[in-house]
């Protein structure tokens, strides 16, 4: 996230920049898991970077939603109270959205959240009400993110992973496969493996450790049990359980925070579920495991300081937008901003592209137009009347235009059109998702991936016999 | 299938689905006197879940031989051809509303309204996921639906990997760890949380046990290990809670890892539809007719309530079809006057309702194995059973005989063990 935000307000300028990612998608680290939550801004402390950015990067995905065209919904969150010392947090809480001067910041009694949420736990005595939260498909994002940049001039390399990097003289050279790429700064966005690229160069800082959270998704039957998003009193260390109605529809419970050693551990757990289900219940008695439907995690990039590292380091043109750890999501824009701010101080040339496109057509989702529109659609282009995914009805023509955007791996597809998304996980259009994808890129079945190198999905016959399975 | 040009903006029945209960319900329809008929799939072949069933076994009560899938489809299909009838495939059907507006897509016609008569809803089932137990662990590849390898294999020519652990010893998983095996793929052991099986016993001794493949029972998949492919599997005993006993875990090798896991029945248009569902079988609540809780909307197959037997299917979908022309033409019979349901060990029952003067054939599902019982049906009636296991469809045939001197409004059917009633089965 932090990468394609950066990457994309930097061609807003006349400048050669190149992402390099490691996936074949881009998104594909914490980005694309995690609670997809913009935060209102109220929640996080002041005297931090995460509290100014928070609110700083609220502010601007209104806009950005409208110019991508990504899924944005302001659904606003609640932070509820059981007992009196709860109510002492929620004070603090909204007094921290009024001294950020964020509208509509206030505190709830007993009647008006039966009102407005009747599903929550009847013990709530109060709740603090966030009217500016809002949710995001986070992939979407990315996806929307880059698409603009690509379109905009930026060199997009994904499957090359940044093995080494030569400072000291004139700038920087980095490897990534293929040719190395000769440059003036570099920034490092390589979220949970920021300390390693930081390495790189010698850099003994960032640190970063890892701590693991697990979500669950669950049923549709489930969507409208509540509209906000729903934060139990926070603790110290943690902002607890939340019950989350995502853009889309469903309904996600999550995250734990579990300290990791292993960076890429995204492994969920019985202790996890068993957790996230009994806490979210507390908030909303309606919430069952039988309604879960997928279950992911990511891990949050946390540095030493535990705070966002964002700017210059002791190597000349060498950057960081390490440890964006939660609430990093919505701040990305507004880290973005200043990354860039940073970069012209330190002597880039920021000279603004007149020609800069700063909008991309919204794709059309046929689960989301009416029967009407999607009526005209199908005249202009009967791929729209061939259902791939009936569980979200994602069409044909869909997977195409999502193909033509970039979509290279079957998780591609799924984050672009969600097909594959729904109850039945896939049972039913795998199959023709690797077709369209085969017939497009002229490659084998056998040549398709769930998300790049190694994830093969299925194997030729004759391939039965070789002691090595594709890479 | 057909030149869907052709099109009309009013049937006398529409059927949902081609499987095998779509195909027997618009054939019986059309015998029973209705003149159009237009039944819809959203594959591009007839046929329904039997196109990837090329093994054999289907067909025995209803044709006395054993066919493959494709063959019973054929067998109906040509039946229906001789008819008039309209086939729209590669058709989806996106919405029915409870005046039978049916809305349908299909690259042939765009987006397209018909109006139904009568509707007989028969969409089949799908297949519950790795999701839905919520089994721990990491995301990699090599996770699938039984029925997702089955039609990799048997549609696509390709294979779902090299070697295939199996959860769940459902029929589809049984099926496919023969068919794996005679591919060339290793598959090192089926894993069943429950005491018993799934699958129906021919399937354990046809396909397990002929080929020596071990089936662990009250053993399930505690966690999946692997990054971008599966590596491995974290398998353990349960105790009688189900409960994982994660100190006899042990790790079995595997790139695949193949869920069979159930059927739920696919009923998002019931839904939509507003039809009364039954949390037991998971498919809308009918009548004698197969008539659903909105008039005029009859469902039938694996929709209704899952079977193991195809046959089943196809007699509860002759009677689907057959009423849904009577509710056209006017000659409904009259209605249920008893209610069914479900007492000890017997989780489901269908139909929900029975009249007294016409004989019907109910179907039931158990809970748990029983050696030797009483089927019970309230006072009126009872029936020595052998051997009853969840995996196998109970039929019953309720004749107004038994009914003769019963003045009440329900009933309700009971399986008991023949010793002492009551007493819990090892
Ligand atoms: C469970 C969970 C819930 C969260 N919920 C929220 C929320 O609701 N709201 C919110 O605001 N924030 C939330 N966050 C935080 C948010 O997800 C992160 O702050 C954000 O995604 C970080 O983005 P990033 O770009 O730094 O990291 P990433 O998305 O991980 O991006 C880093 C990228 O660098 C690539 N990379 C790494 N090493 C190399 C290399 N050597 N060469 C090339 N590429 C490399 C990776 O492949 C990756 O794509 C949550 C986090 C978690 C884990
Ligand atoms: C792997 C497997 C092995 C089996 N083995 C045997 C066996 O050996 N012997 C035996 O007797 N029985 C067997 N059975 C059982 C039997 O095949 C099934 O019970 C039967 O196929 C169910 O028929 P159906 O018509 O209800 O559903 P299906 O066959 O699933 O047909 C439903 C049809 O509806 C279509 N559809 C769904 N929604 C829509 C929509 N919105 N618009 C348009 N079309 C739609 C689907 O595409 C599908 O073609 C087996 C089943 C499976 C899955």
């Amino acid at each position: 996230m932090i990468g394609c935000a950066i990457a994309r307000e930097l061609t807003r300028y006349r400048l050669d920049v190149v992402l390099v990612e490691s996936e074949v998608e881009v998104g594909f680290g914490t980005s694309k898991s995690n609670s997809g939550i913009i935060h209102g801004g109220h929640h996080t402390e002041p005297g931090t970077l995460k509290g100014e950015l928070a609110w700083a990067g609220n502010q601007r995905w209104v806009r950005l939603a409208q110019e991508l065209g990504f899924g944005f919904r302001r659904n606003g969150d609640l932070t509820v109270a059981f007992d009196e010392a709860d109510v002492e947090v929620l004070e603090k809480i909204a007094q921290q959205g009024r001294d950020r001067d964020i509208p509509g910041v206030e505190i709830w009694g007993p009647d008006k959240i039966r009102l407005e949420e009747p599903n929550l736990n009847q013990d709530i005595i109060a709740a603090v009400d966030g009217p500016t939260a809002g949710v995001v498909n986070p992939y979407e994002a990315c996806f929307a993110l880059v698409e603009c940049a690509v379109a905009n001039g930026l060199g997009l390399r994904v499957g090359a992973p940044v093995t080494a990097i030569e400072a000291g003289g004139d700038g920087l050279l980095v490897h990534a496969g293929g040719e190395p790429i000769e440059t003036q700064f570099v920034i490092n966005a390589a979220g949970v493996h920021a300390e390693k690229v930081a390495r790189m160069v010698g850099l003994l800082e960032p640190t970063i450790r890892g701590r693991k959270g697990e979500e669950y998704l669950l049923d549709k039957r489930l969507a409208s049990i509540v509209q906000r998003t729903i934060f139990p009193c926070p603790t110290p260390t943690s902002k607890g359980i939340l019950v989350i109605p995502t853009f889309d529809g469903t309904i996600m419970v999550g995250p734990t925070a579990q300290a990791v050693e292993d960076l890429e551990d995204v492994a969920t757990t019985a202790v996890g579920a068993a957790t996230t289900f009994d806490l979210a219940r507390r908030l909303v008695p309606g919430i069952s495991e039988r309604d879960c439907i997928a279950e992911f995690a990511g891990v949050r990039a946390v540095a030493g300081n535990n705070d966002f590292v964002v700017g210059p380091t002791s190597v000349p043109g060498f950057f960081n937008a390490a440890g964006i750890q939660s609430p990093g999501l919505t701040a990305a824009p507004a880290i973005a901003e200043m990354l860039v701010h940073m970069l012209g101080e330190a002597g880039l040339d920021l000279l603004p592209r007149p020609e800069f496109k700063r909008t991309m057509p919204r794709p059309v989702h046929a689960a989301s137009i009416s029967v009407g529109e999607l009526t005209e659609m199908a005249e202009r282009d009967r791929r729209f009347a061939r259902v791939v995914c009936r569980c979200e009805l994602v069409t044909e023509a869909e997977i195409h235009d999502a193909i033509d955007r970039g979509a290279r791996t079957l998780d591609g597809l799924k984050f672009r059109t969600r097909a594959g998304m729904g109850r039945c996980q896939g049972g039913f259009c795998t199959s023709r998702c690797m077709q369209l994808l085969a017939a497009e890129s002229g490659a084998a079945m056998s040549d398709i991936t769930k998300r790049g190198d190694g994830s093969w999905l299925v194997l030729d016959r004759n391939q039965l016999g070789t002691a090595e399975v594709p890479t | 299938m057909m030149p869907l040009s052709n099109l009309r903006d009013e049937y006398d029945t529409v059927v949902v689905g081609a499987g095998p209960a779509g195909m027997a319900a618009a054939l019986s329809a059309l015998r029973t006197g209705v003149e159009t008929v237009l039944m819809v799939d959203r594959e591009v072949e007839p046929g329904g879940i039997l196109n990837q069933c090329i093994h054999n076994g289907f067909g025995l009560h209803h044709f006395g031989e054993e066919l493959t899938g494709p063959e019973y489809a054929q067998r109906f299909l040509t039946d229906l051809l001789d008819h008039h009838i309209d086939i729209a495939t590669d058709c989806y059907v996106l919405d029915v509303t409870p005046d039978r507006l049916v809305t349908l897509m299909s690259p042939a016609v765009g987006v397209r309204q018909v109006l139904a008569g009568a509707v007989v809803l028969a969409m089949g089932a799908r297949e519950r996921t790795r999701g839905a137990i919520r089994i721990p662990g990491q995301r990699p590849s090599g996770v699938m639906t039984a029925g997702l390898a089955q039609k990799f294999v048997n549609q696509m020519g390709l294979l779902p990997g090299k070697r295939a652990v199996i959860l769940g010893s459902g029929d589809i998983g049984l099926i496919m760890a023969r068919r794996m095996t005679l591919e060339g793929v290793e598959v090192p052991g089926v894993f069943e949380i429950m005491p018993h099986a799934n699958g129906l016993t021919r399937n354990i001794v046809q396909c397990l046990h002929d080929f020596d493949i071990p089936l662990h029972l009250s053993t399930t998949v505690v966690e999946i290990h692997g990054r971008d492919r599966v590596e491995k599997v974290t398998v353990a005993p349960v105790d009688d809670q189900l409960r994982p006993d994660l100190s006899r875990a042990h790790t079995v090798k595997c790139d695949t890892l193949l869920a069979s896991i159930g059927l739920i029945p696919e009923n998002e248009l019931s839904q939509k539809l507003g039809l009364r569902l039954d949390p037991t079988t998971a498919g809308p609540v009918v009548t004698s007719t197969m008539e659903t809780s909105r008039d005029g909307v009859f469902a039938a197959g694996n929709v209704v309530h899952i079977h193991d037997l195809v046959d089943f299917v196809s007699q509860e979908a002759l009677l689907a079809g057959e009423n849904a022309a009577r509710y056209v033409t006017g000659r409904r019979p009259p209605a249920d006057n008893i209610k069914l349901s479900s007492g000890a060990n017997v989780a489901s029952v269908v139909p929900h309702t029975i009249s007294s003067d016409r004989e019907h054939t109910v179907y039931l599902r158990v809970r748990k194995p029983m050696e030797k019982s009483w089927l019970r049906l309230g006072d009126v009636y009872e029936k020595r059973l052998r051997y009853v296991v969840p995996a196998e469809m109970v039929s019953l045939k309720v004749r107004p005989r038994f009914l003769e001197h019963f003045h009440g409004d329900s009933l309700t059917i009971d399986i008991v063990p023949r010793d002492e009633p009551g007493r819990e089965e090892p």
